[in-house]
């Protein structure tokens, strides 16, 4: 019957070109538009550690002096909190963050000098976040308290200044300091970078920095304080700007603190233990504020910086608008064709068809004017992506259709279709036979 | 007219009356909102900004040696004002817009509380003429203020400062504010003179209160002005820029040095302001296309529908235009009904929109507007309505 079903659809879509087209056509934009912001808001708000968010976490502590009683933690750590967290080694894994932006120059290598974004951590950084590499290895522990003058180094730059040869034992020079590269990166671009993610709630939605591509050059912490100087990324300050000449004993905060637990109890421990740290801190007189403590896993995290750009959600929710305007539309133009078949469907029921199947017939055409507005659809978010993929965003060059989103694509669209089928199928069920045979 | 007629048949016909009420009045919501968020990207995109926009050029320079700034920058500077067409060249901390905030909180006492960011600029000699500042009252630097002022952990050193038009008025409504003194932390200088409004390095990180709160100091040749900023006739801009990035670039052989013109700069800045709005505006047109379209598939249908009536109707004596009558006035009552349901809705979203976004509330012409706007679907409607009318004559 099913297949009945669909060769008098394909008849009935064919005997009127253009209404079917305009069905078509209405479903396809709708689809289209839905589809390719959804395709950015899945991209950009995916986990980005796959099966290891859940173990990862974020310690925060509150070295600042102001009085205000909800304040919330800093966003990241003071030097010494930082390093007297991760230099406890509580956790399973744990890894400093914080960033500077050197000057970069590879000696032999007929370049200009260029600004580069180093991203400063510990060793644990690399199995931490599962970073792959393409060329050598990543430093070790002992090159964290030997202070190793080291640098692991991305795949673009790698391409950018030895044409993607293995640059492993060859030296760049950051700032005034050489160092040695001891491992390059395969392709790596985690959405978001989620390792450098703070103060998202300051920014009003503007967040799609968050996006960016991973730093250039990742060197220790550790050596970095030497070669960096005072040059790393604040986030920000407070009290006297005399104190400010050395960032590590400056009332700033700028290093951040990844840490990766991997059962509850450590976790219950590992809060405790962050928590005893700032009651220490404040009977030392370090601390004014020893119960502002808090740590949120990955998710939780990312969550909190709200780091999906307000624009994007924006544009999902007028896509999803316009949709719906789409599919009034197809209501209309569905009622409009079944209807005027009223004097076929009146045989087809005085033959004996109950309006069971006369429903079923009608929604098999919606479905099947779905199914072509989905290939439609696809094609116009094909469209759409290349579109985004031109626009002056970080996440640019992440706009792509995946297999999941092109299922989605069909399955919203033959589900959308069916949906705006419904009344103009249940209509043409009621029609009364009897009238329609009169006036044939 | 006689309406009940109409509203007689509109009850036999909910459906697809419904319909076209539906449709207009959720075109209607989003065009309205959409309108007004373009419109408010239209207006961030054009904050005014009191510099030379369209003949200034910038060129960054990175990673130079900051013992030798005090001899570098006048040398360099000297090169630059050789370039031909440079009017003004000065040395620089940083420009608005160029997304690098400087940001502190300045006062009228010592120890006032404020929550406006204001932007901090430093200026070489002879930096208001390369920027273009318009002074409104009061002076510029003169040649011992520029000597005389170092900065000590980003603040200066020297006693003078030059302010906005906008932070004169805020800071001391209907009075002068020459001669006053600004403070923040413990330091104070005295205003010299009060510029026309200057954007914030980041406008959109510094909030509407601090877009257009910037404060200039001078200061004598150091090692945190990174910019060198560059003044001629827009037609030699990009001349000018190109000879002066290399001039730089063999001047500081071991430094990054990066050139842009201002108008780049801003262009950047509201690239992605810009791109949204253009995407909204592509809303816009596909969808009243999808609407129009959409209203003309089922008003004809609909018409056709009632062509026995209209028959009977001629028959018993109606004219065209009786007949031509009935339809406008229908599609006048179906194109109100949706337009008021628009405007309900229109606010509705706004309202959502306010509170989850933070927009502002949208100002009460553009329903009126949009309600124009979507008259312009009223010929479509027309146009489905005329063919059996025509068609009639055959009856």
């Amino acid at each position: 019957m099913f297949s009945y079903y669909l060769d008098l659809a394909l008849r009935s879509l064919k005997r009127n070109k253009a209404l079917t087209a305009l069905m078509v056509l209405a479903i396809a934009v709708g689809i289209g538009a839905s589809m390719t912001t959804l395709t950015v808001m899945h991209l950009l708000s995916g986990d980005p550690m796959p099966g290891r968010s859940a173990t990862l976490f974020y310690p925060q502590v509150d070295p600042t002096d102001d009085s205000r009683p909800d304040s919330q933690p800093r966003d990241v750590m003071d030097y010494r909190s930082a390093m007297d967290l991760w230099g406890a080694h509580r956790a399973d894994r744990q890894a400093l963050i914080a960033s500077a932006e050197l000057k970069l120059r590879a000696p032999g290598v007929n370049l200009p000098p260029q600004m580069a974004r180093v991203l400063t951590t510990t060793s644990d950084f690399f199995p931490m976040f599962a970073v792959p590499l393409r060329y050598g290895s990543a430093w070790t522990p002992a090159d964290d308290a030997q202070r190793s003058r080291v640098a692991v180094i991305s795949s673009d730059l790698n391409n950018r200044l030895f044409g993607g040869a293995n640059s492993v034992g060859r030296t760049l020079r950051l700032k005034d300091a050489d160092v040695r590269i001891v491992g390059v990166l395969a392709s790596w671009r985690p959405s978001p970078q989620f390792y450098d993610v703070a103060g998202g709630r300051f920014s009003d939605g503007k967040t799609s920095s968050f996006y960016a591509k991973p730093e250039d050059v990742f060197m220790p912490f550790t050596s970095a304080q030497d070669v960096a100087g005072n040059d790393f990324g604040v986030f920000t300050c407070w009290g006297d700007p005399q104190a400010m000449k050395h960032l590590q004993t400056a009332p700033c905060v700028w290093v951040a603190l990844w840490v990766q637990l991997n059962d509850a109890a450590k976790v219950a421990a590992y809060r405790r233990f962050v928590a005893d740290y700032a009651v220490q801190q404040k009977a030392l007189g370090r601390f004014v504020h020893a119960d502002n403590t808090r740590m949120m896993d990955l998710m939780q995290w990312l969550d909190f910086n709200h780091v999906v750009p307000s624009d994007v959600r924006l544009q999902v929710a007028l896509a999803f608008a316009f949709l719906l305007i789409c599919l009034c539309n197809t209501v209309g133009l569905l009622l409009a064709k079944f209807l005027r078949r009223s004097g076929e469907i009146g045989v087809r029921r005085a033959l004996g068809a109950s309006r069971g199947a006369v429903f079923a017939q009608c929604l098999v055409e919606a479905g099947m004017i779905g199914l072509l507005g989905g290939f439609g659809g696809w094609l116009l978010t094909l469209l759409g992506l290349w579109l985004v993929r031109r626009q002056p965003v970080e996440y640019a060059d992440l706009a792509h259709l995946d297999g999941g989103m092109f299922l989605a694509t069909f399955v919203l669209a033959v589900l959308a279709s069916l949906l705006a089928g419904l009344v103009p199928a249940l209509r043409a069920s009621r029609v009364t036979p009897g009238l329609q045979l009169k006036t044939l | 007219m006689e309406i009940r007629p109409i509203l007689a048949s509109l009850r036999r016909h909910r459906i697809p009356a419904t319909l076209i009420v539906l449709e207009i009045a959720l075109a209607c919501a989003v065009l309205c909102n959409a309108v007004f968020m373009i419109g408010q990207r239209i207006a961030d995109i054009r904050w005014p900004n009191a510099i030379d926009e369209q003949g200034i050029s910038v060129v960054t320079v990175n990673g130079t040696d900051p013992r030798l700034a005090a001899s570098d920058i006048p040398r360099d500077l000297a090169a630059l004002r050789g370039i031909a067409g440079v009017t003004a060249a000065a040395a620089a901390t940083s420009m608005p817009l160029d997304q690098n905030p400087a940001l502190s909180d300045f006062t009228t006492a010592p120890d006032g509380k404020t929550t406006v960011n204001t932007s901090i600029y430093f200026l070489g000699s002879g930096g208001e003429q390369a920027l273009g500042l318009r002074l409104l009252a009061g002076r510029f630097f003169n040649a011992d203020e520029y000597a005389d002022s170092g900065t000590r952990d980003f603040n200066s050193t020297g006693h003078v400062v030059l302010i906005t038009q906008s932070d004169a008025r805020r800071l001391w409504p209907g009075q002068s504010a020459l001669g006053r003194n600004l403070y923040t932390n413990d330091r104070s200088w005295t205003v010299v003179g009060v510029v026309a409004d200057v954007l914030a390095q980041d406008p959109r990180f510094s909030g509407p209160g601090g877009r257009h709160s910037s404060v200039f100091f001078p200061l004598h040749p150091d090692a945190v002005m990174g910019d060198y900023v560059l003044r001629s006739a827009p037609r030699d801009r990009a001349r000018v820029l190109r000879e002066a990035t290399q001039a730089l670039g063999k001047l500081e052989p071991g430094a990054v040095v990066q050139g842009v013109t201002y108008a780049g700069m801003r262009g950047d800045y509201f690239a992605n302001t810009r791109s949204m709005a253009w995407m909204l505006v592509l809303v816009c047109v596909v969808m009243l296309a999808v609407t129009a379209f959409g209203i003309v598939g089922l008003t004809s249908f609909w018409v056709g529908q009632r062509r026995r009536q209209i028959g009977i109707r001629r028959a018993v004596g109606a004219t065209r235009g009786h007949i031509m009558q009935y339809f406008q006035t229908e599609n006048f009552l179906l194109g109100t009904a949706g337009v008021v349901l628009g405007m309900v809705l229109a606010f509705g979203i706004n309202l959502y929109l306010m509170q989850r976004y933070e927009i502002a509330r949208m100002p009460w012409y553009y329903l009126p507007a949009s309600a124009v706007a979507l008259w312009m679907l009223g010929p479509a409607l027309r146009a489905a309505a005329v063919p059996p009318v025509v068609a009639t004559r055959s009856v």
